[in-house]
């Protein structure tokens, strides 16, 4: 299982016969492996690395540290529900130190994010302060160099 | 006006006698040509793992940019002692048996000069490295092929070298996992071929830079055999298992005596291996387990993917157990291997080296390494297939593509 989650999180469009082939098992046994990893949403999806900094538009992100008071019985998870759902929020972590929620969100311009934050974000019962931090450039996004100069650089043929 | 001088005249005729290398005609016409996906390159596709470049830029922030030791530096020494010792169970002492050298082509070389005189004999694996043979020559030895074929696996066998010895044989060379064939030695015939080697009183040269890219079976060090440790010159590297190729650090293991003599030489011709690259290399031994385990277990899934293809192209190949080629069988194209390699090349696009240029024995083969994306491997094989389809002339040839069938790989292109 491990070893299939590794080859997929290379590659979402390789197919489990070529899963097959590579580990040297069974076909139908690897396709039913992934279905089942599907189904107990241990593989949530397959998507595609954008490089959105090369994709024409208007585009902010930003990270905003989200310090709560937490409630009774729920804790931090009710709260959290609250702001995960909304569609321009991409991921929200409870962390650790000195603030509660990392959420990162998306938007299109500064005056979005800014208007989501204070209208939205900050109104929350249970959100005692944010600090946004708006991203000026990324490096490096899901284990993934953006501008990778490290091309193909052998001769063509060699002994 | 000047005289028109022949230099040629001039040069070392042994020199002018050694063939340029197959490979190298091949390159400059590849080079020519734009689109191409190569499966001629014989080094692997990962970079140098950051760690290790991280930490030769370290030493350099730091100011290591002087000699070593002839020998190379001890710590490295030491590294590779225990990565031996670990590994395959033989013991070196780091001070007077190890001699870091520039890749394992200067150790090839510094061995053959230290052991070979004008009119010995070397025994060589045929199809074996193109170094080999020119090597011994530039000694004034002459190499002795022993004609391996796909019929044995490409494996040298103990009666292949009993017959092949005459009172002037000195050396068996030995070049395990094989590049080009990938075939691989196991313990039960070394054993036997050593039981030749001591009662002819030969010495071994044992190339095993592709020792740890080994998938079927385990390695064996041919020094940890009994009895074969004082007469080999075990020679190995970096630049397959960590990719580190353009470093040029790798080493030689043997007795006291055949030490000091290579050092002899290497001191006066070469005089260390670059700093950079033996901290880079103690990096590598130091840290670099992980990584390398999971470059080999890349290769090894490639591999599958590979003889996979071959065999739905009816193309026949050899499984090979080791390194990062496959060697299949064309003959059944009705093409010489050059032939084969060259109309592949302009008609698909598709770089392999024809087998050839390894010697004799390799003709009706070609050398693919699959030292390359998986990516890049399935466009290779995509176009090989159409390229051997309208060569072997019969409708029947598997239309599976690469480990894909095709409507699954349109599926894909279609979503994408």
């Amino acid at each position: 299982m491990k070893e299939i989650l590794e080859i997929l999180k290379a590659d979402g469009r390789i197919t489990p016969r070529q899963i097959a082939i590579m580990l040297d098992r069974d076909e139908a046994e690897v396709a039913a492996t992934i279905k089942e990893m599907e189904e107990k949403k241990i593989i949530l999806g397959y998507f595609t690395l954008i490089n959105l900094d090369k994709v024409k538009g208007e585009r902010v992100s930003a990270i905003i540290e989200v310090k709560l008071s937490p409630q009774r019985e729920v804790g931090f998870d009710a709260i959290a529900e609250r702001i995960y759902r909304f569609p321009e929020v991409s991921s929200v972590r409870l962390m650790s130190g000195s603030y509660d929620l990392s959420v990162m969100i998306n938007g299109h311009t500064l005056q979005e994010v800014a208007y989501f934050v204070s209208n939205k974000l900050a109104t929350i019962e249970n959100v005692i302060s944010t600090s946004t931090h708006f991203v000026l450039k990324t490096y490096k996004y899901h284990g993934t160099i953006l501008d990778d100069a490290e091309e193909d650089r052998r001769l063509v043929v060699t002994p | 006006m000047t005289e028109s001088i022949n230099w040629r005249e001039r040069l070392n005729p042994v020199v002018l006698d050694i063939p340029s290398s197959g490979i190298r005609r091949f390159f400059d016409l590849v080079s020519e040509m734009k689109g191409v996906i190569s499966l001629g390159v014989g080094e692997p596709d990962f970079v140098t793992p950051w760690h290790i470049r991280e930490s030769c830029v370290y030493s350099l922030e730091k100011g290591y940019t002087h000699y070593t030791s002839n020998n190379g530096l001890l710590e490295l020494r030491e590294a590779v002692v225990r990565d031996l010792e670990g590994d395959y169970n033989v013991s070196y002492n780091p001070l007077n048996e190890i001699l870091i050298t520039v890749g394992v082509s200067e150790a090839l070389d510094l061995a053959m000069r230290a052991l070979l005189c004008p009119g010995d004999e070397i025994l060589i694996p045929e199809p074996s490295y193109v170094s080999y043979a020119p090597c011994a020559t530039l000694t004034g030895a002459r190499p002795v092929y022993l004609k391996t074929s796909v019929a044995n696996g490409f494996q040298v066998t103990a009666e292949m070298v009993e017959k092949a010895i005459t009172p002037k044989t000195k050396v068996l060379l030995l070049c395990y996992p094989n590049n080009p064939t990938g075939a691989t030695i196991g313990r039960e015939q070394l054993l036997e071929i050593m039981e030749v080697v001591r009662q002819h009183d030969l010495i071994v040269i044992s190339d095993e830079i592709y020792g740890k890219l080994t998938y079927t079976g385990k390695h064996t060090c041919l020094p940890s055999l009994p009895g074969m440790r004082e007469r080999t010159i075990l020679l190995n590297g970096f630049s397959k298992s960590y990719a580190m190729t353009g470093w040029r650090v790798g080493y030689a293991a043997g007795n006291p005596d055949f030490i000091a003599a290579m050092k002899k030489i290497h001191q006066y011709t070469a005089l260390c291996a670059p700093i950079t690259g033996q901290v880079a290399a103690l990096e590598a031994l130091k840290n670099g387990r992980s990584q390398m385990n999971k470059m080999v277990e890349h290769y090894n899934r490639r591999r599958r993917l590979v003889l996979q293809a071959f065999e739905e192209m009816g193309l026949p190949c050899f499984e090979p157990g080791g390194a990062f080629y496959a060697f299949p069988d064309i003959t059944g194209t009705g093409l010489t291997s050059e032939e084969f390699a060259e109309q592949l090349l302009k008609e698909s696009k598709v770089a392999v080296v024809p087998g050839n240029a390894f010697g004799g024995q390799g003709e009706g083969f070609v050398r693919c390494a699959y030292a390359t994306s998986v990516e890049e491997l399935s466009e290779a094989f995509q176009r090989m297939r159409q390229f051997v389809r309208r060569r072997l002339g019969r409708g029947k040839i598997l239309t599976g593509s690469f480990g894909k069938s095709e409507s699954v790989k349109e599926g894909i292109c279609k979503t994408s």
